[in-house]
């Protein structure tokens, strides 16, 4: 089958409308039907029925209202053959019949509907009652509309494996009767939170791709972002989203700085700011400034966005707002108290006050054993202990860390600098 | 995957302090709305009539000034958006639901940015072998820090 075929453009032409309505559909089912596993069931029947009759009779006018109505007429039969729940179903015949009335166009009164859909199907999809892998499986599933081999290729994993964690997901919401709808009150922000983690591991799980692996991984950090950036629209007032989005968009913007022409990792400090993508950082700058206008206290993701765009902002390393990175680091270990936010925080130190106040900071996190195997706290320990002249010391630690790295590369250069301290 | 998607000028977009009409910026708007919700665009801009413009000609190491308007209309730029998605095919169902951006007979010109993947060809078998070994060691902490 050539790619001139004509089936097989129209089968790319049906990937790119579910791509772009399948959410979409998929919400309004589960509205519909109260069942989001049966709502995705029946949408999948109607792509099925595309896939059948679109190369034949071309694809409509409307391809969106098409695929709902052919569901809808799929749950009607449903509901028909099993006679129950006489009442859904006269309800879906009147939806029907006005879905049918709509002119195709965008300017559809139902726009709202949608988007409150679109949010439930959000929350459902990473409500807590489903385990972390599960949510971020069945979250690319039903808003970012990649198949379950999409999935599976992207987290190394075997797809039946991915595959009976949806299933097994869609059946945890059945059995539990997660309500379809979207938290109020005092559970929004826990729920909310739910899913910023499940979209900020999406992102993750594609920034750490490596070049060797399938293309389907580094492109988790485009789903990631996608689906941030629809969240951004949906709820335009929790300043978190804006955060979270600013901070996946300007680490995006180091993609191409960030791994040598050769494949080595390049520290921040040592990119080449050419390279980074100011498109993408001036969508994080947008998106921090949105989230400042809410007037809410600064969560986690906003904290660590405006961090790095301290970085981003300075043209040259020697240009960055050390002060505040260093008052950032302060705020964010007040909310979030971590040994690693710490010894972030006392980089930023040294970069103000010196090695020395630095190493204080360090020396008190050595006692943490949650670092003990961390090769980072040696590193940053000696490379303090170097700058104030402690060769001795500094050797010390640089073996340390030496040992505890698990890459070769980042060893190697470690015990050089170790052998340096002899020298000295 | 990234696309620029072009508007192209007409002779009316060309026309010295030419203003879009209300309707089909209200429906632009609607569209650009959709676009903006489904988390696909990246920057968007309407461009000025190239009698605002200017063109810079080389030759070898010459440089000449050429002001507009310039006359090959048809070819000339009247907006354009940056699409973030996932194939050529997607971005043709969006441009298919765009308001018909000149009223009358208007040409719409997807094309696709180059990515880092895109540059693969120019590496050596030996230069990509590296790039993977080496990756594939690639710690995931001490490089966001």
């Amino acid at each position: 089958m050539s790619a001139t075929d004509p089936h097989h453009a129209t089968h790319r032409t049906i990937e790119a409308v579910w791509r772009i309505e399948s959410s979409r559909v998929i919400a309004g089912l589960t509205r519909l039907t109260g069942d989001v596993g049966l709502a995705e069931d029946l949408a999948q029947e109607a792509l099925v029925a595309a896939l059948e009759q679109w190369p034949q009779s071309g694809v409509p006018d409307n391809p969106a209202a098409w695929l709902t109505a052919t569901a809808k007429r799929r749950a009607i039969d449903l509901f028909r053959r099993n006679a129950v729940a006489e009442r859904k179903y006269e309800e879906l015949g009147r939806e029907l019949e006005a879905l049918e009335q709509t002119v195709p166009d965008l300017n559809s009164a139902l726009d709202n509907t949608i988007s409150d859909d679109l949010l439930r199907l959000v929350f459902i999809s990473c409500h807590p009652v489903l385990s972390t892998e599960s949510r971020a499986a069945l979250t690319l599933r039903l808003l970012g509309g990649l198949t379950t081999d999409e999935i599976a290729r992207a987290f190394l994993t075997p797809e039946p494996t991915i595959a009976q964690r949806i299933v097994r997901a869609k059946r945890t919401l059945a059995d539990k009767h997660i309500p379809f709808e979207v938290p109020r009150g005092t559970e929004l922000a826990a729920r909310l939170s739910s899913v910023l983690e499940v979209i900020y591991l999406i992102f993750n799980e594609g920034y750490s791709a490596t070049a060797g692996d399938d293309l389907m991984r580094p492109t988790l950090c485009e789903d990631a972002l996608r689906l941030g950036r629809i969240l951004a629209e949906l709820t335009p007032n929790e300043p978190e989203i804006h955060g979270l989005l600013a901070l996946m968009e300007i680490q995006a913007s180091r993609t191409r700085a960030r791994i040598s022409p050769t494949g080595e990792p390049i520290l921040l400090l040592e990119q080449n700011r050419a390279h980074w993508d100011f498109l993408l950082i001036h969508r994080g700058f947008t998106a921090i400034d949105r989230a400042h206008k809410i007037s809410k206290p600064r969560g986690s993701y906003l904290l660590q966005a405006e961090i790095a765009a301290c970085h981003a902002r300075a043209r040259t390393p020697e240009e960055t707002d050390w002060p505040r990175i260093v008052s950032l680091y302060t705020d964010l270990a007040h909310l979030t108290p971590s040994p690693i936010v710490e010894l972030n925080r006392a980089v930023a130190v040294s970069m103000v006050s010196g090695p020395q106040a630095a190493l204080d900071l360090v020396e008190a996190l050595a006692t943490d054993p949650s670092l003990d195997h961390y090769h980072l706290l040696p590193s940053v320990r000696a490379d303090l202990l170097y700058k104030l002249g402690r060769y001795p010391e500094a050797r010390h630690y640089f073996q340390q860390a030496a040992a505890l790295t698990r890459n070769t590369r980042e060893r190697a250069l470690l015990l050089s600098r170790a052998a340096a301290c002899q020298t000295r | 995957m990234r696309f620029m998607v072009i508007v192209k000028a007409t002779p009316e977009s060309e026309k010295e302090g030419a203003l879009p009409d209300a309707q089909m910026l209200a429906e632009m708007g609607k569209f650009n709305e959709e676009l903006i919700k489904a988390g696909v665009v990246l920057a968007m801009d309407g461009l000025q009539p190239s009698s605002k413009g200017a063109r810079v000609k080389f030759s070898g190491k010459s440089r000449t000034v050429v002001d507009g308007p310039f006359a090959e209309t048809k070819e000339l730029i009247a907006g354009f958006w940056i699409w973030q998605v996932k194939s050529l095919e997607e971005a043709i169902e969006w441009v298919k639901r765009c308001p018909n951006p000149h009223g009358g007979d208007s040409e719409i010109e997807i094309r696709q940015v180059f990515e880092m993947e895109d540059f693969a060809p120019i590496l050596s078998q030996e230069e990509i072998q590296h790039k993977v070994a080496k990756r594939a060691e690639l710690p995931n902490q001490a490089i966001k820090k």
